[in-house]
């Protein structure tokens, strides 16, 4: 039943495939690490891939697209963020309102944009290397966001671990009533990172309905920011296992619509719920077993006023 | 500047305001959306609000208001008795889509009897769907901790499929060439949700939304487990020295809101919609939760809120008939609506103080 699936060009499309949630929950993962629960993310990414489409085919530029994207999911985040941190409203309800209306905004902004191309994201020229029998495909085939995405990655853990202002954003994480008695401004630091947060969902938007797909349907993002939620739990808010948990994801998927391609004998039905199942699969082993500590940052959710 | 003081118990008049200035809210950005998009606020917003109540056609729409609220009020009750002890179920449209097929199924499957006693077994059905969708992330939060609002959100897409599977697969009509979609309750009496009296839109869902309403408004008034739930959200801590079960309220918060979207699922199917097929359900598991909010997690707010929410619902197709409105505007005002809710619920909790010297 693998016969018909070329393993360099599997592992290749994974890559690709995995990049949206990849994006998406390594924003949300310094959001978290700031002590904040969005649940926005799926409404964020829809509003980045509206975003991005929107201007890629206005501008005709690809990376004013990502830009776009990035702007969209910001602004939402913004919103989030101003009744969160300003105004102290639930984070679980706020968040949830965040993607219903993204869902219905997108869909309002996405009107006359159906069934156009948008212009096409060239792969990097690596030159020879490409031509690399199996690894060249692999590695050296792709566009710029797939490396882009793995760069932020490196940069986001380092950031976190090595300097300053991962120090800061950890130790309002952890407990924003320290962080606010050594002078620190919790909310304003939570309002940079869930911007941030916004950005990268918006990024991670914008290759779906610019790179993947690439066209502008309602919904596109098909659940992409949930399971970009899940990513987090999974990589115990640790950047490198984001990589690892996106790519597994993105394989999952990949797999899935190889079988359904090469006409496999699982039913349709059964082959699109597998990723969304093998999530909860991974929650469960994630968060089981006695005196394994999740990780997650102890304010998390919470929100700060300051009294005094 | 502005300093928000924290008010040592939620003030009572803005509780019960703040719905009331969120709707004004969201009708003055509403306008304003509307009018970007190039339509007339003023006549957007009438046709939304006024018409179906009182302009040409509201001998029809006001029977449609029932039709639309049953199924979201009974869903949002359920919803509202988790939310209140701090249970995240946001799953409801996967339980919903669930019960739909359970009593479908129950109902298909001796097609066609003739004997009414069917259908009882069939909402039974309903409400057992509903109920094993929602005990998945309840079991697997209590025995394992895994995040229930996560894995209940995974179901709904996981539900889909499945309905997918019953339209094109083992539920589809042998009788309709091919097509996708079941037999139509309509016209299979014995298992059909009829409205009961006519041109007022009310089905065996509304009246079960009516009766959940008191039960909840009672339960929660009047009973030591309505007592429970309120004290686990509000004080976890003290709620687990008064013997409070935190398991059993999962469990039993899970159960309650799954089991009336189950219901609410198998209502429509066999009333409203008619039939399953690929979207029969169009989203009333996600906009109950507004509901639940838009209605102070409230019973009796829950009523007004899901009435208010169905004249949105239906004023929006009448912009979309008569304006040209698209129809996703509405979903993005409904949105909108939440937001302002969560914004000016501010009000019920803090003070707002100018400050004096600028420490705050």
């Amino acid at each position: 039943m693998f016969g018909a699936i070329n393993p360099a060009v599997l592992i290749a499309s994974l890559m690709v495939a995995s990049v949206p949630i990849m994006l998406a929950a390594l924003g949300e993962l310094v959001v978290e690490k700031s002590g904040v629960l969005n649940l926005g993310v799926e409404g964020m990414m829809i509003i980045g891939a509206i975003c991005g489409f929107i201007t890629a085919v206005t501008t005709g530029s690809p990376l004013l697209g990502f830009a776009g994207g990035a702007a969209g999911g910001a602004a939402l985040a913004l919103i989030f963020a101003v009744l969160t941190q300003s105004l102290l409203a639930n984070q679980v309800a706020t968040g949830l309102a965040l993607t219903l209306f993204g869902l219905g905004l997108s869909s309002l902004m996405g009107q006359g944009y159906n069934g156009i191309k948008p212009p096409l994201t060239a792969a990097v020229p690596f030159g020879p290397l490409r031509d690399i029998p199996g690894l060249g495909r692999i590695l050296f085939s792709h566009d710029w966001v797939v490396y882009f995405s793995i760069l932020i990655i490196a940069a986001t853990w380092y950031v976190l671990k090595y300097t300053r202002t991962g120090l800061i954003i950890r130790a309002v994480g952890e407990n924003h009533d320290a962080a606010h008695a050594l002078g620190y401004k919790v909310n304003r630091i939570r309002l940079a990172c869930i911007l941030f947060g916004g950005a990268m969902a918006g990024m991670g938007g914008a290759y779906i309905s610019l790179i993947r797909v690439p066209q502008w349907t309602d919904g596109i993002t098909a659940g992409a920011g949930w399971i970009a939620l899940a990513i987090v739990v999974f990589a115990s808010w640790k950047p490198w296992r984001v990589l690892i948990g996106a790519y597994l994801f993105g394989g999952i998927t990949v797999l899935q619509l190889n079988l359904q391609a090469a006409g496999s004998s699982i039913p349709v039905e059964y082959l699109s719920m597998s990723p969304y199942l093998i999530t909860i699969l991974v929650l469960v082993i994630m968060s089981s077993g006695k005196g394994r500590t999740l990780n997650a940052p102890a304010a998390l959710g919470q929100n700060f006023h300051a009294t005094r | 500047m502005f300093r928000l003081e924290k008010r040592p118990t939620p003030s009572r008049f803005w509780t019960g305001a703040t719905p009331v200035v969120a709707v004004i809210l969201t009708m003055l950005a509403g306008g304003l959306m509307f009018g970007v998009l190039g339509k007339n606020p003023f006549e957007v917003i009438r046709t939304i609000f006024w018409d179906p109540l009182f302009g040409e056609f509201a001998w029809y729409l006001r029977g449609q208001l029932l039709v639309k609220a049953g199924p979201l009020i009974l869903i949002a009750v359920g919803l509202s008795l988790g939310f209140r002890a701090g249970i995240w179920n946001i799953g409801a449209e996967g339980q919903y889509i669930m019960g739909a097929i359970f009593g479908a199924s129950v109902g298909l499957a001796v097609f066609p009897t003739e004997n009414r006693l069917i259908y009882p077994v069939m909402i039974a059905a309903g409400a057992f769907g509903g109920w094993v969708w929602a005990m998945i992330p309840a079991i697997l939060k209590t025995r394992f901790n895994t995040n229930e609002i996560l894995v209940s959100l995974m179901l709904v897409y996981v539900a889909q499929s499945i309905l997918a599977m019953a339209a094109l697969g083992f539920l589809r009509n042998p009788e309709g060439a091919g097509f996708p979609g079941s037999r139509n309750f309509n016209s299979y009496p014995a298992a059909s949700n009829p409205e009961l009296i006519a041109g007022t839109g009310m089905h065996w869902g509304v009246v079960a939304a009516f009766i959940t309403v008191i039960a909840a408004y009672v339960l929660l008034q009047k009973h030591l487990l309505g007592f429970q739930i309120k004290l686990s959200g509000q004080a976890p801590r003290a709620a687990r020295f008064h013997g409070v079960n935190p398991t059993a309220l999962v469990v039993l918060c899970m159960g309650i809101s799954g089991a009336l979207a189950g219901l609410a699922g198998l209502f429509e199917v066999t009333g409203p919609a008619g039939q399953i097929s690929i979207d029969f359900n169009t989203g009333y598991g996600f906009t109950a939760i507004i509901v639940a909010f838009l209605g102070r997690l409230n019973p009796l707010g829950i009523l007004l809120a899901g009435l208010l929410m169905a004249l949105t619902y239906i004023g929006g197709e009448m912009a979309s008939t008569n304006l040209g409105l698209p129809s996703a505007a509405i979903q993005a005002f409904q949105g909108m609506l939440l937001f302002f809710l969560l914004a000016v619920d501010v009000l019920s909790n803090y003070r707002v103080r100018m400050s004096m010297k600028g420490t705050a």
